[in-house]
């Protein structure tokens, strides 16, 4: 019997997580190398037409009131029985606040392997993983059996995911009395005066800003070319601005379209969430800070000596 | 009293070049320089902070590696009770799951209320430490977590989602947590509390069971990626370089 | 009669004031007349809950507790302004501020900013956060090797202490390269640690972070044991302090010297090196560290006054009086507070000076001065004309090298 792709559907509110297809995107590549079809797992709560976008062969669904909303026992528990029944070549899962809550305990669980941070799907159809803060690349096979894999965004965009999916066949919930996980609420972030998602233009400022104070020079640069500020995690931390300026995997994804970055050297949750953007100019003065590659501007120097001569120019540039 | 237990990793310290060993599949150990997983540090010190809310008794566990002794000693300065070393670790990473396997039998004893570790760390590669701990100890397991409040044989968790967006979650103890961000910045302690510590404060040391090196799905090759199209970079002076980019903004019609 | 009631020694006061009484000297402590010419004096006393007058004052009255909630220790730059103005010479600076700041540490209250300088020093002996092992990585940008210690292997003559910012900052590395130029010219037989060099630790002592001292010392210590040579020269005011006053406390002692008293030992065969380079009015600013804290002010004067061409001009405040430039005490690592605190920057203050007496060339000799001077020179309206150099820069344009 052929052994499938599967992977893990995504969904915070009745919204499919974008990663859930880059899992299908990669998991269409790996499919046709290994002459197989593309399932994905969907659990929820009258949720079944969440799927309709994704590019899949077949759906497993399973319906429960206590799969409403990803909890990790829950989601455990189901994937345990699932695969109890189900025996995939590959499991792909986000490596996300969903995914990596049970990806890894399933693997211990099922003694299944698993292998971290995937970005793509090599020729010969092995796993290509990007770790070290994107400094090391690292290849492996698939085992013999089931392999779980864990992916980040970066080598797929989500378009290549887009489809509608084939049949769907359902799967029975186990029991899920005594969870012992649960969601009480969703605490949304103060809506702030912006909402970062929708801007045009962005500076970022990181670790690199050093003071609170000096936040009112990246307000200038912000002012003067039309945008807004946001920040990276160290920034956020500090609560030198609100959560609702946070560009990352657990902050915003961003689409502008120029992204300047000050003093940010490039964390794989940061980037994760700027790549949509148009044009990404990365002011460090670390010459090896990864924000460079993936920028198409850079510009190695101390955004402190840069940013007087920059604020002046611009400003008679508008004049 | 509540017992609380930490699990603290040093990974590499990606200030240094990071080179590949001559077996192509790992990195090159001697060359490495470690430091502390941040997201470890914060898992310190959210179990201090906790500790210092509602008391509890705090055990830090770490593999053995260069440095953990130092990094040990700097917990006890912040607050925590008892220090332990897991020795006979050698020069390779070992497997998350042998390494949970070993942290398992050592937890076992302790019996905590609460294990918390840094959600993820940047070398690892056969998985989350934390949920396969929490699987071979039969506890729940959460991760990104940001905030942390104890009760009555259970635990208020709030997990990052992405847009900024918090999940509420209420977990039964004994539960596995992975920290993604502490309440407080972690703090800093002076030099002296900590060598003031290596006097009198002790480290246990427990022999890990058998580790492996090689997960089941092994790695093939591990290398440094290809100078891939790096961003153009802007030359020159200050003013030299704030003028081009004034001009690409320009150009872009972003002005 | 009114009696008056002595309230009772707070913990912390009296345990303060008998750390104090056990620094050399910190006894003088207790004859303080309370004239404020220290408080006066201070760059940034007007700034601070507990300049150091008030200190000693409610530390008599036994309510110093309170400072424990100030975070304004921090303004302190450590510049011995205080302890050069006072008239029962207590060693303010030393004993006071000091011990301040390590107890301001202890308690946890530290600027962000300075942490990540603190931690970055532990893990990499430098505050800048970078590779130990690129410490000597400025001089592979030079046409001749530098001899570095762990790879030759013999005895030298004169180990050169190359420190922090000259290391790793782009604009002191550049006075790092004209000095290994200068030293390759004059043919002195020298060497530096590179990569087994760490931070002096200087001005994390002075920020408070006493253990972190000592730790570097004893690393800097370790592998100087380990080589030959006649005596250590250093291009850093701070390097000197630690080596000169610092380290012999702590059991190691060696001869050392700064740049400019070792390089006047050299003034004739310089001289006879130097050509005249323009007409410049030359403004000397007198380190804090290399002036007031170790009384060197003739040196650096006599090398710039051997230029031909040059002409030497005091500013209002020079020698003794010497204005810090803000970088002492952990100030590289707290400009961000100091600013919202107190509105103004120190290095703007001295760059005025420098334009009042129409200095074409402000000259420097210490490693932290020329970033915070350059900065200051284009946000004061009158200095942007003024360029700043270290005297080893000065001499080197003045030679065929």
């Amino acid at each position: 019997m052929t052994q499938d792709i599967y992977l893990l559907i995504e969904h915070i509110q009745g919204q499919v997580s974008d990663i859930s297809y880059i899992l299908a995107a990669a998991a269409k590549e790996l499919a046709a190398k290994e002459n197989a079809s593309v399932v994905g797992i969907l659990f929820g709560s009258g949720a079944e037409n969440l799927k309709d976008t994704l590019a899949l062969d077949k759906v497993i669904y399973c319906d429960h009131d206590s799969l409403a909303e990803f909890t990790s026992d829950a989601y455990k528990r189901t994937l345990t029985a699932l695969l109890g029944e189900y025996s995939p070549r590959a499991l792909f899962f986000g490596n996300t606040t969903l995914g990596a809550d049970v990806s890894s305990s399933i693997a211990t669980h099922m003694k299944f392997p698993i292998i971290n941070s995937c970005i793509k799907i090599s020729d010969s159809g092995g796993i290509i993983s990007q770790i070290c803060g994107g400094k090391i690349m690292v290849d492996s096979k698939l085992a013999d059996g089931t392999t779980l894999v864990t992916m980040n965004p970066g080598g797929y965009k989500p378009e290549e995911g887009q489809g509608s999916p084939g049949e769907t066949i359902t799967f029975n919930a186990p029991d899920l009395e005594g969870l012992k996980v649960k969601l009480t609420q969703f605490i949304e972030p103060d809506a702030g005066d912006v909402d970062i998602g929708q801007e045009k233009v962005l500076v970022a400022i990181g670790r690199g800003i050093q003071t609170e104070d000096n936040i009112e020079l990246a307000d200038e640069l912000a002012a003067l070319l039309g945008g807004t500020v946001c920040a990276s995690r160290p920034v956020i931390d500090q609560g030198w601005l609100p959560t609702s300026r946070l560009v990352g995997r657990s902050g915003k994804s961003v689409k502008p379209d120029l992204y300047l970055s000050l003093g940010i050297s490039g964390a794989t949750e940061h980037i994760e969430a700027i790549t949509d953007s148009k044009t990404i100019i990365a002011i460090n003065s670390d010459p090896d800070a990864p924000i460079f590659d993936i920028a198409q501007y850079g510009i190695e120097v101390d955004l402190f000596d840069l940013i007087d001569p920059l604020l002046e120019q611009l400003g008679s540039a508008k004049d | 009293m509540t017992e609380i237990v930490v699990i603290s990793r040093l990974v590499p310290d990606l200030v240094e070049e990071l080179e590949i060993a001559s077996n192509g599949t790992a990195l090159d150990r001697a060359w490495l320089r470690l430091i502390i997983n941040e997201f470890d540090n914060h898992a310190i010190e959210q179990a201090i902070l906790i500790k210092e809310k509602v008391g509890a008794n705090v055990t830090i566990i770490s593999p053995e590696a260069e440095g953990v002794e130092d990094m040990l000693f700097t917990t006890a300065a912040k607050g925590a009770d008892k220090l332990i070393k897991i020795t006979g670790v050698g020069d390779e990473k070992p497997t998350n799951l042998s390494l949970a396997e070993t942290l398992a039998e050592i937890i076992k004893e302790i019996n905590p209320d609460l294990i918390l570790n840094g959600v993820q760390a940047h070398d690892d590669i056969t998985g989350d430490l934390a949920p396969q701990l929490a699987d071979l100890l039969g506890m729940p397991y959460v991760g990104y977590i940001s905030g942390v409040e104890l009760g009555d044989g259970k635990v208020t968790a709030f997990k990052e989602y992405p847009g900024g967006v918090l999940a509420e979650m209420e977990i039964t103890l004994p539960a596995v947590l992975g920290i993604q961000a502490s309440e407080e910045p972690p703090r800093y302690v002076a030099i002296s509390k900590v060598r003031q510590m290596m006097s009198t404060a002790s480290i246990d040391e427990l022999p890990a069971g058998d580790l492996k090196i090689d997960g089941d799905a092994p790695i093939d090759r591990m290398y440094l990626p290809e100078a891939a199209e790096r961003a153009e970079m802007l030359e020159g002076s200050e003013e030299e370089v704030a003028e081009k980019l004034t001009s690409l903004l320009q150009d872009l019609g972003l002005l | 009669m009114a009696v008056n009631v002595i309230p009772q020694q707070q913990p912390f006061t009296a345990e303060f004031k008998e750390s104090l009484l056990k620094i050399p000297e910190g006894d003088r402590i207790l004859s303080c007349l309370q004239c404020a010419c220290c408080s006066g004096a201070c760059p940034f006393g007007f700034a601070m809950d507990f300049p150091p007058g008030r200190m000693i004052a409610w530390m008599r009255a036994g309510i110093l507790d309170e400072m424990l909630k100030s975070d304004s220790i921090w303004m302190c730059v450590s510049c011995y302004a205080c302890t050069e103005v006072c008239p029962k010479d207590i060693p303010i600076t030393l004993a006071l501020m000091t011990r301040a700041k390590e107890e301001a540490l202890l308690a946890g209250n530290v600027p962000a900013e300075l942490q990540s300088a603190l931690e970055f020093s532990q893990q990499y002996s430098n505050p800048l956060g970078e590779s130990s092992r690129k410490r000597a990585a400025w001089a592979e940008e030079l046409d001749f090797e530098v001899p570095i210690v762990r790879k030759e292997k013999r005895p030298f003559d004169v180990l050169w202490f190359v420190g922090d910012y000259a290391s790793y900052h782009p604009r002191v590395k550049e006075i790092t390269k004209a000095f290994a130029k200068l030293l390759h010219k004059l043919g002195i037989d020298f060497c530096i640690l590179g990569p087994d060099e760490h931070s002096d630790g200087d001005s994390q002592r002075l920020a408070g972070e006493r253990g972190l001292f000592e730790m570097l010392a004893e690393k800097n210590a370790k592998m100087l044991s380990r080589c030959e040579f006649n005596e250590i020269i250093t291009t850093d005011p701070h390097a000197y302090n630690a080596l000169k006053n610092e380290y012999p406390q702590l059991g190691f002692e060696f001869p050392v010297r700064h740049y400019t008293e070792f390089l006047v030992d050299n003034l004739e065969k310089i001289s006879s090196l130097l050509k005249e380079n323009g007409k410049p009015k030359v403004a000397y600013h007198d380190p804090c560290y290399l002036g007031r804290v170790n009384k060197i002010y003739d040196a650096p004067r006599q090398l710039i006054e051997a230029i031909p061409g040059i002409e030497l001009i005091e500013m209002d405040h020079n020698k003794t009086t010497s204005l810090c430039c803000g970088g002492g005490g952990g100030g590289m690592w707290l400009d961000g507070f100091r600013w919202e605190k107190a509105e103004s920057r120190l290095s703007e203050w001295r760059v005025k000076e420098a334009a009042a007496v129409k200095a074409d060339i402000l000259a420097v000799a210490c490693p932290y001065e020329p970033p915070r001077f350059e900065d200051a020179t284009k946000a004061i309206a009158g200095a942007e004309n003024i360029v700043v150099k270290d005297i080893i820069e000065l001499l080197v344009d003045a030679m065929d090298i």
